[in-house]
């Protein structure tokens, strides 16, 4: 803040600028402010330019210098910190952005869900739960019984699509005319057609959305890794996701859990919805399923 | 953890390489200007200009003085760390491909591509103190295995050469004489292309990634097989953390086949797994395309990678990475 002030013009004021009708002024530009950085490290910097039209534009840009762990440097990196740019990072624009840090947190995806053991029956195939109800269980793609559920039928690529789907592709085995989609003329994407390796793709999306619980009026400190602690509890929890505003980088104040089975994620609901949390009283609810 | 992105290269990377302190890091690409960067906040420090071709491989001297770079312009050249002035050029008669440095930055082996009639070769080139002395005259040339080398590296006390490349199989040469002391089991060996090859900080083992969506770890000496890793996915590049028992493997469907897919189904993730038990960590995503270069931080507290995408991801660990228990 003592900087801001320093940097304050001494002779001009904003509001004489416009009566001063002798000279033209509007060439002169506000001096440029640096803010902070404050205790969170968040720095400030107002810069004022002229943009193409001649019109005065104020420029915030906010960075926020992170420190990193104590990092105990030999001299001679501490000598190569101060080196002369070379090569073209000499004519570097400050503009061109060449190194930027990632909006996104990312975290290291562990192959099973933390805090589970092969032991325990839930992170089990949830399949498995339902042998002895075998019957319950019928595909309608294979009509197989009790060996898998319809979303994830192994022939599902081999069978017929369903009436609705009439307009995509055939990509059956059986049927390589058809399923070069030439006869009707109609555009097929090169991962649906006949020999293309069959990918998981639409089958991870409706995984994004199976056991899918929405969290709403989170405060907006809270991120990922809060949340995951929140619901972890409840069960194994395969995907977090907390909604991040891309121009602040605040929270948006809600977010997506998916737990691995549908169970836990009844209970998370009952337990937490109405939980308060960070001085705020959590909503959390069934995802309504994208309507993509 | 939030990685930090340099948007430094218009082409695919294709190698990393930190120095000995850690405080800088190299970058290779397609393009033809390998690049400098400062392994702390990820800003360029600055581009070595000069070759004309795709850059492959380089490796800098232990007091990161001098820098070695080998590209598809058929020269390797020597660079002055600091300035980015051009030291030496070593030409060739077809591309070089990979570089590395002795112990001691005394020697340098160079391989050099299958091209035209002529076969792929490992060179050995005395380094001299003074750039000004330095001569282009090889003190050996290997010749014999067929198809590309893809990297050939020093063995324990500069003894032996270990190269790997396109027949699969890890042949372990004299680095005086010449002549071929080993060769990996063909039972036990990669069954397609080896891509990579890391040495362990310590020298004792390496690691290779293959195009058999597998990464072995070798004993230096013997050269016998100590670990295998099984992914689902080529390999392009591997590294070992020089502080944790993890291994990482990066790689990725092949760069043509990208657009025909949806981007989660490439598998362009860096997999952890742990060097002893073979089992995966985890994995670390970001990458539009696959990854391929990989290098750890020698302090073992970040690591960065590359890819096809012409990003470099430098990746400071969270402190929970430490303890990460299986």
């Amino acid at each position: 803040m003592a900087a801001a002030i320093q940097a304050e013009p001494a002779k001009l004021r904003w509001g004489e600028l416009e009566e001063d009708d002798g000279e033209d002024l509007d060439f002169l530009l506000p001096p440029r402010q640096v803010i902070g950085p404050d205790e969170n490290g968040i720095k400030r910097v107002i810069e004022y330019k002229f943009d193409d039209d001649g019109n005065k534009v104020k420029i915030t840009t906010t960075t926020r210098t992170r420190k990193l762990a104590n990092a105990r440097l030999s001299k001679r990196a501490v000598e190569r910190r101060s080196w002369p740019k070379f090569g073209d990072a000499v004519h570097e624009d400050v503009g061109a952005r060449l190194t930027m840090v990632s909006t996104e947190e990312i975290l290291l995806e562990r192959p099973k869900p933390l805090g589970s053991n092969k032991e325990d029956p839930k992170t089990a195939d949830p399949l498995s739960q339902f042998n002895k109800g075998a019957v319950l269980m019928v595909c309608r793609t294979c009509g197989k019984k009790g060996d898998h559920w319809t979303s994830r039928c192994p022939y599902k690529d081999l069978a017929q699509p369903p009436e609705t789907f009439v307009d995509k592709p055939v990509a059956t085995d059986a049927a390589p005319g058809a399923s070069a989609g030439s006869a009707k003329g109609a555009y097929v994407p090169p991962s649906l057609r006949a020999g293309a390796e069959r990918t998981t793709g639409s089958d991870m999306r409706r995984r994004n959305d199976e056991n899918s619980v929405r969290v709403t009026n989170l405060s907006e400190d809270t991120r990922e890794p809060d949340l995951l602690e929140l619901f972890r509890p409840f069960g194994a929890v395969s995907r977090v996701y907390v909604a991040i505003d891309q121009k602040t980088g605040m929270s948006r104040g809600f977010g997506f859990v998916n737990f691995v089975s549908r169970e836990d994620a009844q209970r998370a609901i009952n337990k937490l919805n109405g939980y308060g949390y960070d001085n705020l009283i959590l909503r959390v609810e069934w995802a309504t399923p994208r309507t993509t | 953890m939030r990685p930090i992105l340099m948007k430094g290269h218009e082409r695919p990377l294709t190698f990393l390489k930190y120095n000995r302190d850690g405080d800088l890091l190299f970058s290779c690409a397609k393009d033809h200007n390998p690049t400098v960067w400062f392994a702390d906040n990820g800003e360029r420090l600055g581009t070595y200009r000069g070759h004309n071709g795709a850059v492959w491989c380089c490796d800098v001297s232990r007091d990161s003085g001098r820098l070695i770079t080998g590209s598809a312009d058929q020269t390797a050249k020597l660079w002055n760390v600091q300035t980015g002035q051009q030291l030496f050029t070593f030409n060739f008669d077809s591309p070089a491909r990979s570089v590395d440095f002795s112990v001691g930055d005394k020697l340098a082996v160079i391989t050099t591509d299958p091209f035209m009639e002529l076969s792929s070769a490992i060179h050995v080139k005395r380094i001299a103190k003074d750039p000004s002395d330095q001569t282009a005259e090889s003190l050996l040339v290997i010749k014999g295995p067929q198809g590309r080398i893809n990297r050939a590296i020093w063995g324990p006390l500069n003894k032996t050469i270990i190269s790997a490349g396109e027949d699969a199989v890890i042949r372990i040469w004299d680095s005086e004489t010449g002549k071929l002391l080993k060769e990996s089991d063909k039972e036990l060996g990669h069954k397609k292309t080896i891509t990579s090859l890391a040495k362990s900080a310590d020298g004792s083992h390496f690691c290779t990634g293959s195009l058999d969506k597998s990464a072995k770890i070798w004993d230096s000496r013997t050269l016998s097989l100590v670990k295998t890793y099984v992914t689902e996915r080529p390999v392009n590049a591997v590294t070992m953390s020089p502080l944790l028992d993890h291994v990482v493997l990066g790689g990725g469907q092949d760069a043509s086949a990208v657009t025909t897919t949806d981007h989660r189904a490439g598998k362009f993730e860096a997999k952890f797994f742990d060097k002893i038990l073979q089992e995966e960590i985890g994995g670390v995503k970001g990458h539009f395309g696959p990854i391929n270069a990989l290098a750890f931080n020698p302090d073992g507290k970040s690591f960065s990678s590359g890819g096809e995408d012409g990003y470099v991801r430098l990746h400071h660990f969270d402190p929970d990475y430490f303890n990460i228990k299986i």
